[in-house]
């Protein structure tokens, strides 16, 4: 018997979908209205998994008491009320598409010290998400 | 493989508290959800069961047993109920929504005739949620919830 457990957060922010190694042209049409140079958001949720061994004194996986604080500090701290392209570290040279982003958490949140993060998971909207497990996620360099 | 998915609600109180911890370790480790006095949550299930369909049938089981199954061994037994005291199941343990999942893995995997009991999601709130699955099952998916 395997458990998980899942939390889902939620941070807002702007980004721009831009590459330079495209054209103008190349940027509008691969990119469409996201490529629109002052920016838009979204109201993202991240929904993070983790796996490990139910503590038998606690009947947690982890305690959110740790999680909570370390998700704040590591992403919504980073990520909430922020422009992906020009505040944070990881999109100074990377486009901020949710799959890069989705990534970029997942790094963020894989030293998490007390259980083993097995998924993480972005919806952008409610109608997208975004997902990388920890099988796919090990098959990467880090970024 | 088919999965089928069915969902079911309940109702009920607890309280986090380990006896065996200091009052202050209580306190510290559980935070609020260690007040005696108990709270409450609007608990979703969710049963996954995998299978083929019977091909007389077009299932994989039928839907109409598997929700008397989850009214008798998990409604009946958890529905307006105080886990810490009132389910036999887990008295004794913390009843996180992991101990939970546990608990309704258990109750129902002997229970079901058809198909394969391939999930139990435990939802305390919309934000969290406990996945009990299988060892087997949950590598051979890549672990994913």
């Amino acid at each position: 018997m395997k458990i998980s457990l899942t939390r889902r957060y939620r941070f807002a922010a702007s980004h721009r979908l831009y590459s330079p190694k495209l054209s103008e042209a190349e940027n509008r049409r691969v990119y469409g209205k996201c490529s629109n140079p002052y920016g838009h958001g979204h109201n993202y949720v991240v929904e993070v998994t983790l796996t490990g061994p139910v503590d038998p004194a606690t009947g947690m996986v982890a305690n959110l008491g740790e999680l909570d604080p370390f998700v704040e500090r590591e992403v919504i701290d980073v990520f909430d009320h922020k422009n992906l392209n020009e505040e944070v570290a990881e999109f100074q040279d990377g486009v901020p598409t949710a799959e890069n982003l989705v990534r970029a958490i997942y790094r963020r949140l894989e030293k998490f010290p007390a259980a083993r993060l097995d998924r993480v998971r972005v919806e952008e909207t409610s109608n997208n998400s975004f997902e990388l497990s920890r099988d796919e996620a090990q098959g990467h360099p880090a970024d | 493989m088919i999965r089928v998915t069915r969902k079911v609600e309940f109702s009920a109180a607890h309280f986090y508290h380990n006896p065996s911890l200091s009052p202050e370790e209580n306190r510290r480790i559980f935070g609020k959800c260690n007040n005696p006095r108990g709270h409450g949550h609007n608990y979703v299930l969710e049963v996954t069961i995998a299978g083929e369909p019977d091909p007389t049938t077009g299932m994989v089981l039928d839907l109409k047993e598997l929700k008397d199954i989850l009214q008798r061994e998990v409604v009946d037994r958890m529905d307006h109920r105080h886990l810490n005291y009132e389910v036999p199941e887990l008295v004794g343990q913390i009843p996180t929504c992991e101990s939970i999942a546990a608990v309704i893995w258990n109750l129902l995997a002997p229970k079901i005739s058809q198909g394969k009991l391939d999930r139990v999601r435990v939802y305390e709130s919309p934000d969290l949620f406990a996945d009990c699955t299988s060892d087997g099952d949950a590598s051979a998916r890549g672990g994913r919830a």
